[in-house]
């Protein structure tokens, strides 16, 4: 990657930790930890890889994006907002009556948004349609799958990755984001997922894993093409990922921070944005 | 629209028409799609040309493929899906709502052997829920089909109509009602049979029992109307309120449990003009056995339905 690249792409990271943010601190509540461990690989797919234009949100020939854990909406929204399918101010309206940014994506309400999703595990099966769809029509693009690792608890979703591999949907990529908590506590106490490389590799994928907050390795795994088995990438990721206090916070999947704590918080990410600079 | 229903069974199966009909979408509508769970063998799509790449094996996993037709319905295409009615609707309920009808994506469901038409396969394969789950989802269509006419008219206009749309029909033969070639208007029942005394509302198998009934009852003084109400959601309410103004006494005939179904759903747009009574399957799992055996079993016959019309209009005072 070149410098200015992964220095354009860091500062995407950090903006959109900030929208996260300043979208929580707007409404008081949401689900911060989630949303900020995916912030880096959301960097690199709408800051470099994903081929999509917001004049154009419904284009066919689209790369696609299916955040199967949807309640990291407000991670995707501010990645939106940044690459300009509606307006930044609208993230201050997040869960607020009315809104167009709800807790769990919705792609009739948010421009950008491709799929539905928020009811845990039915969006790994929505995403291999999608692909599916664009490979019968033979459409040159690629589907994103961003799945979490409590999320896979659902059986739909090993129902849906055991097609993916079977029928040679290769070109859908698994995005596992391997934060190693869920609502409820740790993976590994509430439902131990063992090594999720090896079972995607069962599961007849091409798997690895990376740092899933290392914009470098993200970048360079996402670039790879694959071949007739599909790709599944495992990230290995921080829940909360960027902002100290919510990384050290045992229970953040959701969080009802104080303003104050919110402005803390936003006060540092701008700090460690402008020493980028 | 042309009765041609004469009492005998059809020597057409459902099943192999589905089958037809469906091979025909394929190659009549590049932007159809049909997936099944492990049944294709179960509705003749298994023999369907090799080289179209839209007809798709999902294996037996239904909420998966559910999901699957609502992403392809996303990016494109006219999803059809099949399996038999209780893994098209308990087992992939909450796909069809969600990923289905809340998300925006159009989706037709088949649900084959529904209630006691499961015959061999028993209670575990016996829907008598499925009208009700899908009547809970806002927006769906639900069709029982009456015959061969009515199917292959209603697979047309499914593919291209928005939306959550469930089919439900056996496998097995039906007796004709309609002249071959019909065209069925969605939401709008059918009046098979005009009747002054009494309207026996039925979809399904159980309109078959119900032109029976009437014959009976003619026999006996009462001349009961018969309506084809094949559409259950969205009812046709002002047909309903029409014959039960007229008769005075209403009732519903189906294959399906008495909660949820069509008699909730004809009683849900009355307002006391007229006195109901249903034949349905009270509260009970299915069984196994021979379907003429379980239809007296769950009281789904010809004579229920006399005996339910005559104690109606009892309490009708008439």
């Amino acid at each position: 990657m070149l410098p200015e690249k992964k220095l354009e792409l860091r500062k995407l990271a950090y903006k959109i930790r900030i929208g996260i943010t300043e979208e929580i601190k707007a409404r008081g509540f949401g689900h911060i930890g989630g949303s900020l461990s995916i912030a880096d690989v959301l960097a690199v797919l709408y800051g470099d890889v994903m081929r999509c234009d917001p004049k154009k949100p419904g284009m066919p020939e689209r790369d696609k994006l299916v955040c199967s854990k949807g309640h990291a909406g407000p991670a995707v929204y501010a990645a939106l907002a940044l690459k300009g399918y509606f307006s930044y101010d609208e993230l201050k309206t997040l869960n607020q009556p009315g809104t167009n940014l709800p807790s769990h994506c919705d792609r009739r309400k948010t421009p950008g948004i491709d799929m539905t999703t928020g009811s845990l595990g039915q969006g790994t099966s929505l995403a291999v349609g999608m692909a599916l769809g664009d490979k019968i029509k033979g459409r040159d693009c690629r589907t994103f799958l961003i799945v979490g690792d409590g999320e896979i608890n659902e059986g739909q979703a090993w129902e849906a990755a055991m097609f993916t591999a079977a029928k040679k949907v290769n070109n859908l990529v698994w995005l596992i984001d391997n934060n190693k908590k869920q609502l409820d506590g740790y993976t590994k106490d509430i439902l131990d997922t063992f090594n999720l490389e090896d079972k995607f590799r069962a599961f007849g994928f091409e798997a690895f894993t990376i740092d899933g907050n290392d914009l470098e390795q993200i970048s360079t795994a996402l670039s790879k093409k694959a071949g007739d088995k599909p790709i599944a990438i495992v990230l290995d990721t921080v829940k909360g990922k960027g902002i100290k206090e919510v990384e050290e916070t045992a229970a953040n999947h959701s969080m009802t921070p104080k303003p104050e704590d919110c402005d803390r918080w936003l006060e540092q990410l701008h700090k460690e944005l402008s020493a980028l600079a | 629209m042309n009765i041609v229903y004469n009492g005998e069974m059809d020597t057409r199966l459902f099943k192999n028409v589905l089958g037809q009909t469906i091979s025909e979408l394929l190659s009549e509508d590049e932007n159809v799609v049909y997936l099944d769970a492990d049944l294709m063998g179960c509705i003749g799509t298994a023999k369907l040309p090799k080289e179209t790449n839209r007809a798709i094996n999902c294996g037996i996993a239904e909420a998966n493929m559910v999901g699957i037709a609502c992403g392809m319905s996303a990016v494109g295409f006219k999803p059809i899906v099949h399996t038999f009615g209780p893994f098209a609707s308990r087992r992939c309920y909450d796909q069809v709502f969600l990923s289905g009808g809340y998300a925006g994506n159009s989706i037709t469901v088949i649900g084959t052997d529904p209630g006691v038409t499961a015959t061999f396969n028993g209670g575990t394969h016996m829907p008598f829920e499925d009208v009700a789950l899908y009547r809970a989802l806002p927006g769906a269509t639900i069709v029982d089909i009456t015959d061969v006419p009515m199917l292959v008219d209603f697979l047309r206009q499914a593919k291209d109509l928005p939306g959550v749309k469930y089919i439900r029909v056996g496998r097995k033969a039906s007796a004709q009602v309609y002249e071959e070639g019909s065209h069925f208007e969605l939401g709008k029942g059918n009046v098979l049979r005009e009747g002054r005394d009494a309207a026996v509302i039925a979809c399904g198998i159980m309109v078959h029992e119900a032109m029976k009934a009437a014959q009976i009852l003619s026999q006996d003084g009462i001349e009961a109307a018969v309506i084809d109400i094949f559409t259950i959601k969205p009812l046709d309410e002002a047909l309903v309120k029409a014959y039960a103004r007229k008769t005075g006494a209403i009732v519903t005939a189906e294959n399906h449990n008495k909660i949820g179904g069509l008699y909730s759903a004809v009683k849900d747009v009355l307002d006391g003009e007229a006195k109901t009574g249903y034949v349905a399957v009270e509260d009970k799992f299915g069984e196994v056995g021979p379907q003429d055996y379980l239809q007296e079993r769950f009281g789904l016959t010809a004579e229920h339905i006399v005996n339910t019309v005559k104690e109606t209009l009892k309490r009708a005072g008439k």
